[in-house]
C-alpha cells in the first residue's frame, strides 16, 4: 500500500517535470527538472529493489546534467533571468505524434496477456548481480568496454579544437604551445 | 504498482521525449527529449524485469542500456560543439544540408 | 567477521544524527577560528568560539537579493550542501547501529557527493553575478578531475571486502591491518575527494579569494550560514564515511564501538582541517591534467592490486 502511493507520487513527480522540461523560462531550471524527473525515475527503480541500478541512473544522470548545463549556457549564452523562451518548429505536429505514440504504448501495455512471473528475486540482488557481472555475463561487460573507449576516442576527435599537430607544430615536438598549460607540463 | 500501471507511466514519459524530440530546435533542447525517451525505456525494462522475470541477466541489460544512453549523449555532445564552432549555430534548421 | 551485524535502528534517531553531524561541523569551525585567531596574532582560545560568533552574525544579517536572480535554484543550491551531508551520514554505522544498512551504501555515498556538484554549480548560477558564476563553474572543472579517482578509491575497499554494504567492509578489516594501510593510494585519493568537495583547502578556489569569495559573494544572512555549515559539514560526512571504509570501523582496544568511531573520525577531521592553511590552492585547469594523468592510473593500479590479493586469497 506504502508502496504503492510512494510509486504513484514518483510517477507523476516524473511526468510532470519531464514535461516541464519544454515549459520553463530558463536553461538552467529545463535542465535541472530533467535531473529531478531522472531521480523519480532512480528511486522507483529502488522500489522495485533494482538497489545498485536504481542509485547509479541517479549519480550519473546528476552528474550529466550538471554538465549538461554547461553545455547549454556555451551554446545558448543565457543569463540566470528568467524569461520566456519556446523555440518549437512543428508542434502541432509534434504534440500529434506523442499522443499517439503514448496511446499505442499504453494500449499495447493493458491489452496484453502478460505471462506470470518467472522466478524470484535473488535475497540480494546486488550480489547475483556482482555474480552476474563478473560470471556468466563477463563477456557481455568485455564487448562494451571497447565501444565506451571508442566513445570517448570519438568524443575527443570530434570535438576537440586543436589537434596534434595544432599543438606540438608538425615536428611533433613537445612541450605543447597550449594557450594554457597543463599541470603536468605535458 | 502492478506492471500495466508502470508501463504506462514509462510510456507516458517516452511520449513527452518523443514530443520534444521532434518539436525543439535547438539540439540541446533534442537531446533532453532524447534523454526523456530513454528514461522511459529504463523504467519500462525494470519493471518487466521484476514483474516478469527477476534474475540477473535481466539487470545486465538494464546496464548496457545505461551504457547504450551514455555513449548516445557524449557522441552527441560531441557532434553538438563541433556544429557550434564550424557554423555558430545551435539550431537543427541550420544542419539541413543532406535533405532535398 | 563479527557475529554480530550492523543493526538498522529507527528512523525517529535521524535527529539525533543529525545534531551528532551538527557537533562535529561546529567542532570543525571552532578548531578553524582558534587556528586563524593564532595565525592573525591573537590566543588561539579567542578563536573558539568563531562558529557561535558567526552563526548568530549570520542569522542576523539581511539576505541580499541580486538582480533577477534566478532564487528558487539559488537557495536550492545553497541548502544542498548540508542536505548532501545529512544523507551522507545515513549510511555510516556508529558501531552497530545504522539509519540505514542500504546493500549498496558506498555507491549511496557517491551519489551524495554528486549532489555536491549540482548543489555548487547552482549557488554559483543563481545570483546572476560574474564572480560567483566563476566560481561555480570553477568548482565544476575541479570536479571533472577529482570525481573519477574518488570513485576507484572507493571500489578498492569494497573489492577487498566483497561487498558494497558499509557495515560489511568495516567487519571485513577485523583481525588483519586495516585498509589505510593495505591500500595507502585509495586512502590518500578519498583525502583528496573529501577536501575537494567539501570546497576546502586546496580545493577552495571555487570560494576564492581572488574572486571576491566566488560562490560565496553574493550570499548573505541564512544562506551564507547554510553554504559554510554545509561545506565543515561535508568535511565531517567525509571523515565519518572513512572510518567504516578504511579505518577500521569500531575496532580498538578499551572503549565501545561507537566512542571509537567518533574518536577517529575527529581525529581525521581535525588533519582536514590543519592542512587547509598550509597547503596551496590548485588551479583547476591545471588539476584536469593532474586528475586524469597522475592521480586516475596511480588508483587504478591500486584497485588492480586489490583486485589480485582478493582473486588470490579466494
Amino acid at each position: 500500500m506504502l508502496a504503492d502511493l510512494v510509486f504513484w507520487g514518483l510517477s507523476v513527480v516524473a511526468v510532470v517535470s519531464g514535461a516541464s522540461v519544454f515549459r520553463v523560462d530558463s536553461m538552467a531550471r529545463a535542465t535541472y527538472a530533467l535531473a529531478v524527473s531522472f531521480v523519480a525515475v532512480g528511486a522507483a527503480l529502488l522500489l522495485m529493489r533494482l538497489d545498485y541500478l536504481g542509485l547509479i541512473t541517479v549519480l550519473m544522470m546528476v552528474m550529466e546534467m550538471a554538465v549538461m548545463a554547461v553545455y547549454m549556457v556555451m551554446f545558448m549564452g543565457m543569463n540566470p533571468a528568467l524569461m520566456p523562451m519556446s523555440m518549437v518548429h512543428g508542434k502541432r505536429a509534434a504534440v500529434a505524434a506523442a499522443v499517439t505514440v503514448f496511446v499505442v504504448l499504453s494500449g499495447g501495455a493493458l491489452l496484453v496477456d502478460w505471462p506470470a512471473r518467472r522466478g524470484a528475486p535473488a535475497p540480494d540482488t546486488v550480489a547475483a548481480l556482482g555474480e552476474a557481472l563478473m560470471g556468466s555475463k563477463m563477456l557481455v561487460m568485455m564487448a562494451i568496454s571497447p565501444v565506451m573507449i571508442a566513445t570517448m576516442v570519438a568524443g575527443i576527435a570530434v570535438a576537440a579544437p586543436r589537434g596534434r599537430y595544432d599543438r606540438f607544430g608538425d615536428d611533433l615536438r613537445s612541450p605543447a604551445a597550449d594557450p594554457q598549460r597543463g599541470g603536468v607540463g605535458r | 504498482m502492478t506492471l500495466d500501471a508502470v508501463l504506462v507511466v514509462a510510456a507516458a514519459l517516452f511520449a513527452v521525449g518523443v514530443y520534444g524530440a521532434l518539436s525543439q530546435q535547438v539540439v540541446v533542447m533534442v537531446m533532453m527529449g532524447l534523454e526523456l525517451m530513454n528514461n522511459g525505456v529504463l523504467l519500462a525494462a525494470a519493471a518487466m524485469w521484476w514483474f516478469l522475470a527477476p534474475d540477473p541477466t535481466g539487470q545486465v541489460l538494464l546496464l548496457v542500456v545505461l551504457a547504450a544512453m551514455t555513449v548516445e549523449m557524449a557522441m552527441g555532445f560531441a557532434v553538438a560543439t563541433l556544429f557550434h564552432r564550424e557554423r555558430g549555430s545551435d539550431m537543427t534548421d541550420m544542419a539541413e544540408d543532406l535533405a532535398g | 567477521m563479527s557475529d554480530v551485524g550492523v543493526v538498522e535502528v529507527a528512523a525517529i534517531w535521524a535527529p539525533a544524527a543529525a545534531a551528532l553531524l551538527a557537533l562535529l561541523a561546529m567542532a570543525a569551525a571552532a578548531l578553524d577560528g582558534a587556528l586563524a585567531a593564532r595565525g592573525s596574532g591573537l590566543p588561539a582560545t579567542a578563536g573558539l568560539s568563531a562558529p557561535v560568533n558567526e552563526t548568530a552574525r549570520l542569522l542576523r544579517q539581511r539576505r541580499r537579493v541580486t538582480v533577477a536572480a534566478d532564487s528558487l535554484l539559488w537557495r536550492a543550491g545553497g541548502g544542498g550542501l548540508l542536505v548532501a551531508a545529512l544523507l551522507m551520514v545515513v549510511v555510516v554505522p556508529l558501531g552497530r547501529f545504522t539509519l540505514a544498512d542500504l546493500p549498496v551504501g558506498v555507491v549511496w555515498f557517491n551519489a551524495m557527493d554528486i549532489v555536491v556538484w549540482a548543489a555548487v554549480w547552482l549557488a554559483g548560477w543563481g545570483p546572476n553575478s560574474a564572480h560567483s558564476l566563476v566560481g561555480g563553474y570553477r568548482f565544476l572543472a575541479l570536479a571533472l578531475a577529482y570525481e573519477l579517482p574518488l570513485m576507484f578509491a572507493l571500489t578498492a575497499p569494497a573489492v577487498a571486502a566483497g561487498s558494497l554494504r558499509v557495515g560489511d567492509v568495516a567487519a571485513a578489516q577485523d583481525g588483519g591491518w586495516w585498509y589505510v594501510a593495505q591500500m595507502p593510494v585509495a586512502f590518500l585519493v578519498f583525502c583528496l575527494g573529501v577536501t575537494a568537495f567539501s570546497v576546502w583547502g586546496p580545493f577552495a578556489p571555487p570560494a576564492g579569494t581572488d574572486l571576491a569569495g566566488g560562490v560565496l559573494t553574493e550570499l548573505s544572512g541564512v544562506d551564507r550560514l547554510l553554504f559554510l555549515a554545509g561545506r565543515y559539514a561535508l568535511l565531517a560526512a567525509g571523515s565519518a564515511f572513512a572510518v567504516p571504509l578504511f579505518l577500521g570501523g569500531g575496532a580498538g582496544p578499551v572503549l565501545p564501538g561507537w566512542l571509537w568511531v567518533l574518536v577517529k573520525t575527529a581525529l581525521l577531521l581535525s588533519v582536514f582541517v590543519v592542512v587547509r592553511r598550509r597547503l596551496p590552492a590548485l588551479r583547476p585547469d591545471r588539476f584536469a591534467e593532474v586528475g586524469w594523468l597522475v592521480l586516475l592510473p596511480l588508483v587504478l593500479v591500486q584497485v588492480l592490486v586489490v583486485a589480485v590479493i582478493a582473486v588470490g586469497r579466494g
